[in-house]
């Protein structure tokens, strides 16, 4: 573990960022429960903040993002607006994507976040073009793909990494590997020595990494990253978590033992564990209190304002499908 | 103007692309050696590696990576070898490329073609023979096109690559040496439909290679004293509604021909849209052909038991106008 001491200032920030991720999914999750005004499902990351923050951290706004249906903390961390996220997630007008995408296919493209995405290691073979194309323009922005560990047992886990070890592509495999493939132990479901390894047998340089240690994992990333500008060819990092909630927000999680998250939240929560390191570097508990409630304030007073926006107008229904044969010209 | 195979036609529009645009490339399987047809003869020599790449046999991370590739400013025309093999990359093409422009609440595109050589074609069997154009018709996001001769191979594929839309590009496999003359002044206007042959008596809509053998069928109707007017349709999505409805209301007399299977195919859509709209003015029932629902066999006897052919469009155009009478 790196010392938080020899950069305070980047560890005060890293913290800053996991309580926003943390304060905006707690605040998504009630807005689906208590309020309601979340219709669809959500895949909240709760104890997973360490991989968004430290990763993001080390990313310029050009750089390119590719995430996962569990993907709000990699995203607000990539600099997205919470609110037009919130709104997305609330389906109104002036989210992300206009109401149209919900939880699972958030984007901003002006933070060079180039989406979430439904369908488990769909966005692996997507990052690899776009870093594709960023080779083919020539320019020096690198690309960051984020999955989860259920996504090694799809195919374009294979056909994506291959692809990008082959054409020396400027970009950066993330493995967020939270030990749950929905509803079951990934780990029941998966030959061999699982990500890693699978990742070293394409003759990628794999780094393995304590998933709720953000220090770690910035430094680890701000590594890579130095190597990926500089023309070193793609790379991996397996960084192992932990899924504090249900497949979504409404799923119990009756099938693991019930201790098994709190003692997981005791052992390893990412945001106690960096607040511990901050304040042994001389953080008073007046500041780490002060980034614990204006993450709070911002995302109460997010989701209020969220709900307050209307629905997309309906004709939007129809809007942005193609240019050619439009349904909003002519839909049968 | 020159004469041009069906192949030589394509490779003009994509070295016309290629030279006018640089953000134009191409990828697939063996594309370096010509591709697999010899659809990308010489291009390599041209533009380069970079730009006529070479992909590893991983249908889906050719979709795939295409499309990243696509949504960053460049526009790739993506090969897939044999319409079939597709398959492989159909979480790509319909859950991915044509859905994000608007899951993404319109921030980004995705200006890509994509080239699926699909029909029959001597003793292939069913693996590597199929017509699915009907499927991609089916999917919201995708401009779906059949080009069936020489300058529509140019002109729609240039129209292709210039489109801001991804365009799955369904080419002929059993054509690459038909040749005619090509203009390449001529434009392409997607979902526009070509009259073919004009006539009185009879409507036969058609598309791809079908659309060739329709030919044939007008001019053997015409022997026989029937006027047939031949439409080729060129594109399933979006498809020429007004050609049809206005030629059907000239003749009162429909049918419909394509080499894929007649159960759920286009050519229902065609009838059905005909039936709505402008029922009143036929004069006769539909025909509607397509191929049996088997599959496509390697014995040379057994394949042809599933082609529609020339003749029975005849058939089916006498059918159609003897019950009226």
């Amino acid at each position: 573990m790196t010392s938080a001491g020899h950069n305070f200032e980047r560890g005060r920030s890293l913290l800053e960022m996991m309580e926003r991720i943390r304060a905006f999914e707690e605040q998504a999750c009630l807005a689906a429960e208590r309020d309601q005004l979340v219709l669809g499902a959500i895949h909240p990351s709760i104890g997973q903040e360490a991989v968004a923050a430290g990763i993001m951290h080390n990313l310029k706004k050009e750089d390119i993002l590719l995430s996962t249906h569990r993907g709000h903390g990699h995203t607000l961390a990539k600099g997205a607006s919470s609110l037009a996220m919130m709104r997305e997630l609330l389906g109104r007008e002036g989210g992300c994507c206009g109401g149209k995408g919900g939880s699972m296919h958030i984007a901003d493209f002006d933070v060079g976040m180039l989406g979430a995405n439904g369908v488990v290691g769909a966005n692996i073979t997507i990052a690899a073009g776009a870093a594709h194309a960023i080779k083919l323009l020539g320019d020096n922005r690198i690309v960051v793909d984020i999955f989860g560990d259920g996504a090694i047992n799809r195919g374009p886990f294979l056909e994506g990494m291959n692809w990008a070890v082959v054409f020396k592509l400027p970009i950066l495999f993330v493995c967020e590997d939270n030990q749950y493939s929905a509803t079951t132990r990934t780990a029941s479901m998966t030959a061999g020595d699982g990500a890693a390894t699978r990742a070293v047998s394409l003759g990628m340089r794999s780094t393995t990494v304590d998933g709720n240690d953000v220090e770690a994992i910035a430094d680890t990333a701000a590594d890579i990253a130095a190597r990926l500008r500089a023309g070193g060819p793609p790379e991996f990092l397996h960084a192992k978590t932990y899924r504090r909630t249900g497949h979504t927000s409404f799923d119990p999680a009756t099938y693991r033992p019930a201790n098994e998250a709190t003692e997981e939240e005791k052992r390893s929560d990412p945001i106690k564990r960096q607040r511990a390191i901050l304040q042994t570097a001389g953080m008073s508990e007046a500041d780490t209190q002060s980034l614990h409630q204006s993450a709070q304030k911002e995302m109460i007073d997010i989701l209020k304002e969220a709900a307050n926006t209307p629905f997309p107008a309906d004709a939007t229904a129809f809007n942005d499908v193609q240019d050619i044969g439009s349904p909003a010209v002519e839909a049968y | 103007m020159p004469t041009l195979s069906y192949r030589d036609a394509s490779l003009a529009a994509i070295q016309h692309s290629m030279r006018e645009d640089s953000t134009v490339w191409c990828v697939g399987e063996d594309l370096g050696r010509g591709g697999v047809f010899g659809q990308y003869k010489g291009l390599r020599e041209e533009f380069g590696e970079a730009r006529i790449s070479d992909a590893p046999i991983s249908e889906a991370a050719i979709m795939g990576a295409a499309f990243g590739a696509a949504m960053i400013g460049t526009r790739p025309i993506v090969e897939m070898r044999f319409s079939d093999f597709a398959l492989c990359a159909t979480d790509e093409l319909v859950n991915q490329i044509a859905k994000a422009r608007f899951m993404f609440g319109g921030q980004s595109r995705a200006p890509m073609v994509i080239r699926k050589p699909m029909g029959l074609w001597r003793s292939s069997a069913a693996q590597h023979s199929q017509s699915l154009e009907s499927w991609y018709a089916h999917i919201p996001g995708l401009v779906v096109v059949c080009p069936g001769t020489p300058q529509d191979n140019y002109s729609m594929l240039m129209a292709a690559i210039a489109c801001d839309d991804p365009v799955v590009y369904l080419e002929h496999k059993g054509i690459w040496d038909l040749e005619g003359d090509v203009d390449f002044s001529k434009k392409y206007e997607f979902g526009k439909a070509e009259i073919r042959r004009e006539g009185s008596d009879v409507t036969i809509v058609s598309w791809s290679n079908t659309a060739n053998l329709a030919m044939e069928a007008a001019e053997a109707l015409s022997n026989q004293g029937v006027s047939a007017e031949i439409i080729d349709l060129r594109s399933l999505w979006p498809w020429d509604k007004e050609a049809v409805l206005k030629s059907v209301a000239k003749t009162g007399h429909l049918v419909v021909a394509h080499e894929s299977v007649a159960v759920g195919g286009f050519g229902a859509e065609i009838v059905a849209t005909v039936a709505e709209k402008a029922g009143h003015t036929l004069k006769g029932p539909v025909r509607r052909l397509g191929a049996p629902r088997s599959l496509v066999s390697y014995a040379p006897n057994l394949e042809d038991m599933l082609r529609v052919t020339s003749e029975m469009m005849v058939t089916a155009a006498q059918e159609t106008l003897k019950k009226a009478s």
